[in-house]
């Protein structure tokens, strides 16, 4: 009876171990991700115009209905990306995702102060190699660090009343997303 | 064969526990530091790189992508203030106001965070198209059959979400409480 009791209590413990690795192993193996879910309808390193969100086009839950949303499915293995878009009159933003979903910057059209956002995205190795007078002289360079060397930048931009939709998907339809060329 | 017998049953047992407590918090959503005003939820930090674990799991697997913190805040609810889960066939009021925003939209989901179709195609609203009082207050009616003001159809679904999304706001994860923020008041009236 001791021993089923320790066996027992041996199962539970290594099942709490089991739980946590689960856990923080799931989000490396989901096969429905938001990348994954992405990966068949957006080319790499461009921005795609997602079909407005409705009960029978769902590319993934929880999207905001009025929202005009493009993605650029990034791989910066081959260099920095620039990526430029367009400011309007009504709220926008660019939210940038990790391969696995992690939104770990996000700036607003406001926070960006001009008619256009233009920031530079790349890895904190391949920033390390930029060189350094370059850094000096261009300030007001925006430059986003990319944690994982594939990942998302969703732009939102809002249309306040639904007949504004048609605009605000013309704006993102201006937006680029790009490999750097030094110029 | 009593050892071999033992550590099989532990084996079996650690599965069992282990894969079945991660699918069940998975399934109810769990996530740590959440922001509950009223019968409203948000969790800032899945916005940000501190993103805990479990919350990680959630949204690998539904494949939803969190609203950034540099981007706004989400409010997600259930029920209402009494904690009554919302039922697509009852009528039910949000009056009050929002926290600070630029802009704010109201959503209305299934549990899978679909929109629910309905005869005029309206799943939300946003702040500027809602109607007003003069003191900026608004009241938001959900229900199935239409109604004059601000109707949200719910098309009679079971059961539903609604995600209040403020953009461009100081609410976030700086505000561990409540108190400085209202939120609309939710409460579930009549059902057939």
């Amino acid at each position: 009876m001791i021993r089923l009791l320790l066996w027992t209590l041996a199962g539970v413990l290594l099942g709490g171990i089991v739980h946590l690795s689960s856990v923080l192993v799931l989000p490396r193996t989901a096969t429905q991700d938001a990348y994954s879910r992405l990966e068949p309808i957006t080319p790499v390193n461009a921005v795609t115009p997602l079909p407005v969100p409705a009960p029978d086009n769902t590319v993934l839950p929880f999207m905001d209905a009025a929202f005009a949303v493009a993605v650029c499915r990034y791989d910066l293995s081959g260099g920095p990306l620039k990526l430029i878009t367009p400011v309007g009159q009504a709220y926008m933003s660019a939210t940038f995702y990790t391969r696995y979903s992690i939104p770990y910057y996000a700036i607003n059209d406001r926070a960006a102060g001009r008619r256009t956002v233009e920031l530079e995205l790349m890895t904190a190795e391949q920033r390390s190699q930029l060189p350094e007078d370059e850094e000096v002289t261009a300030a007001d360079r925006l430059i986003v660090e990319s944690p994982t060397l594939t990942g998302l930048v969703m732009l939102r931009a809002l249309s306040p009343e639904p007949s504004f939709m048609p605009v605000a998907r013309g704006l993102l339809a201006a937006a680029r997303c790009q490999p750097n060329q030094p110029s | 064969m009593r050892l071999v017998l033992g550590s099989f049953f532990a084996f079996v047992l650690a599965a069992i526990v282990g894969l079945g407590t991660t699918w069940l918090t998975l399934a109810r959503g769990t996530a740590f530091g959440g922001v509950t005003i009223g019968a409203w939820t948000a969790w800032p930090k899945t916005g940000t790189p501190d993103i805990d674990p479990y919350a990680r799991a959630v949204v690998a697997q539904t494949g939803r992508l969190p609203i950034g913190s540099g981007d706004g805040v989400a409010f997600y609810a259930t029920g209402d203030d009494q904690g009554r889960v919302f039922d697509g066939r009852c009528d039910v009021t949000l009056s009050g106001a929002t926290p600070p925003a630029r802009f704010w939209t109201l959503t209305l989901y299934d549990r899978e965070g679909h929109l629910v179709a309905n005869s005029v195609n309206r799943y939300g609203f946003t702040s500027q198209e809602i109607v007003r009082r003069s003191d900026g207050s608004f009241d938001v009616v959900v229900a199935p059959r239409a109604r004059g003001g601000n109707w949200l159809p719910t098309a009679g679904v079971d059961r539903y979400v609604l995600v209040l999304r403020l953009y461009d706001t100081p609410v976030g994860v700086a505000s561990r409480t409540g108190r400085e923020a209202t939120m609309p008041a939710i409460a579930q009236g009549s059902c057939p």
